[in-house]
């Protein structure tokens, strides 16, 4: 099974809606994003470009002392393509000093603190422009849990989060965002030498065959396998989807009254607007 | 007859926001010139309503719908809300308002409660298919759903109705490359077409626009010939008016060139429905 082609021109045109009407609604014509020199949020920041207008839109760099010096001069490419702000906001000074309780082997935990430190940032500088913080995360690591909660999963609102990674690729080549974006190894760059996908252990290609199998055609476990992906890789992707899930949503409440919030006290957020 | 769809987006929950924009749309098109002014599904109140549903529901006597009412004079009006009825019932409405009157309410029978979809966790369903017999013509209404159940367009083709009315609220949905437009808005075309065709009948599809919650509604509202051609249609997903002109004499060349109304055999039909009665039994075994 493949992924059918995205029609990235119909995409990209309700994506740009979306941006706009969301944030209308709610009073913001600017947004703020933190741009890390990868594809997603060069994928993001380009969308909020066309949204927006360049000049309303700032992109945060916030890299730490360890982060590739490549993602910075990606980041800046991309802004000097699309004509929007820049801020550069070196976390190390903020980092370290929580660094030092944590050790150096414990990637995780130094990562995760990144992620936040930068979600902190953002919402400062959200605060400072009147403008809403757009999200980067794409549906690939949604699903399956890769990604830092109240981090870089934080935001007002996400163009991204119905897409899979490689469809991310498709409308970043439909935006024109520059090749060595496009051609470079997805990385979180939370470490060095870090990628995605050396870390996840599979490919995104592999990995959205067979989301979109599980996920968006309700083939099953048992399917998926008769269809030819390894059992060890459906059991495991199925494994971190199910894990993960409550990355993907608000705090459980403990119920005691008969209208609890989001249980049965049931408004969207676009209530009124 | 001429006719305006008003693919607007309505603010979600916000009445009063939404009933100053249908006098104005009424007011504009009755000095254009239209007849028949026909809004989206829910369009005095939005679409995700959830819990909203009934602090905006209003009883078909409301005072707030005076307004209304009074504006549908030389020209007729289409319009969805939140109907309380009997035993404090909520009901996903459409309206058509006609001399200052309401002249027919039609209750969407079929609730979408699957998907994104929760209608049947909060509207009570309507249990009839009327046809409205306005001065201008003999209409059937069906609210979006509605329309995806065959027996709502057959039974108003029975009646002999000169068009089918659907507002609708139609998420868009599905980016492939295989079409130029979303997938959902792919399938209403094909629906809409097969509707005028099979029951030779205008359709007249008004889709609202705008987002609710990250979901697009993706308007394409288009007025369908009785020969299954769109006479106009909306493109794109920014607010719209949709005009045409409604040529009865189209109807009667269509049900000259193929007058399927004619051999259609209601008892028949009913009788073979008969047997069919039971929505439990297996339809594999023998009846």
């Amino acid at each position: 099974m493949q992924i059918p082609r995205l029609n990235a021109e119909l995409s990209s045109e309700i994506l740009v809606r979306f941006l706009r009407e969301e944030a209308g609604k709610f009073g913001f014509t600017r947004a703020v994003l933190g741009l890390s020199g990868g594809i997603d949020s060069a994928v993001s920041a380009a969308l909020a470009a066309r949204a927006y207008g360049p000049e309303n839109v700032l992109a945060l760099l916030m890299p730490y002392r360890t982060s590739h010096p490549s993602s910075r001069a990606h980041a800046e490419l991309l802004a000097a393509e699309l004509g929007i702000r820049t801020e550069l906001c070196d976390l190390s000074a903020a980092a370290d000093p929580l660094f030092a309780t944590v050790p150096e082997k414990e990637r995780l935990r130094r990562g995760n603190i990144l992620a936040r430190l930068r979600m902190v940032v953002l919402y400062d500088r959200s605060a400072r422009e009147g403008a809403l913080v757009i999200g980067t995360s794409n549906k690939s690591e949604l699903l399956l849990g890769y990604s830092t909660q109240f981090g870089d999963a934080a935001c007002a609102i996400n163009p991204l989060g119905d897409l899979y990674k490689t469809q991310i690729f498709e409308l970043a080549a439909h935006l024109g965002i520059p090749q060595p974006i496009l051609e470079k190894a997805p990385s979180a760059d939370l470490w060095e030498g870090q990628t995605d996908e050396g870390e996840m252990g599979f490919t995104y290609a592999e990995l959205d065959r067979l989301l979109f199998a599980h996920v968006e055609r309700r083939y099953s476990a048992e399917k998926l396998v008769t269809l030819g992906f390894e059992p060890r890789f459906v059991a495991e992707v199925l494994r971190r989807m199910r894990r993960n899930h409550y990355k993907r949503r608000p705090p459980i409440v403990a119920k005691l009254g008969n209208r609890t919030i989001n249980v049965d006290f049931r408004y969207v957020r676009d209530w009124g607007r | 007859m001429r006719v305006r769809l008003a693919q607007i987006a309505p603010v979600l929950g916000d009445l009063d926001a939404n009933l100053a924009l249908h006098l104005e749309a009424i007011e504009r098109a009755r000095t254009e010139g239209i007849e028949l002014l026909v809004f989206p599904e829910l369009s005095l109140t939005g679409y995700f309503l959830r819990d909203l549903t009934e602090d905006l529901a209003l009883r078909l006597d409301d005072s707030k719908l005076s307004p209304l009412r009074d504006a549908a004079r030389g020209i007729s009006v289409v319009c969805g809300l939140v109907e309380e009825g009997s035993g404090h019932r909520f009901y996903n409405s459409a309206l058509f308002l006609e001399d200052g009157a309401l002249l027919h309410c039609h209750r969407k029978v079929y609730l979408p409660t699957y998907g994104i979809f929760e209608e049947a966790r909060y509207f009570a369903a309507g249990r009839s298919w009327r046809p409205v017999r306005s001065r201008l013509g003999r209409f059937g209404i069906s609210i979006c759903e509605d329309s995806w159940h065959f027996t709502s367009g057959f039974l108003y083709f029975l009646d002999d109705c000169d068009a089918l009315i659907c507002p609708s609220a139609a998420p868009g949905r599905g980016v492939s490359e295989e079409g130029a437009e979303v997938s959902s808005a792919r399938a209403w075309s094909h629906l809409l077409i097969a509707q005028s065709m099979f029951f030779q009948t205008y359709a007249l599809y008004c889709n609202r626009v705008g987002f609710e919650d990250g979901v697009l509604f993706s308007g394409g509202s288009r007025v369908l010939t009785p020969f299954g051609r769109a006479a106009a249609q909306a493109d794109g997903f920014d607010p719209a008016n949709v005009d045409a002109e409604l040529d009865f004499d189209a109807l009667r060349r269509a049900r000259i060139f193929s007058p399927l109304r004619r051999s259609e055999r209601p008892l028949l039909f009913a009788r073979e429905l008969e047997r069919r009665l039971d929505d439990d039994a297996d339809p594999a075994a023998e009846r």
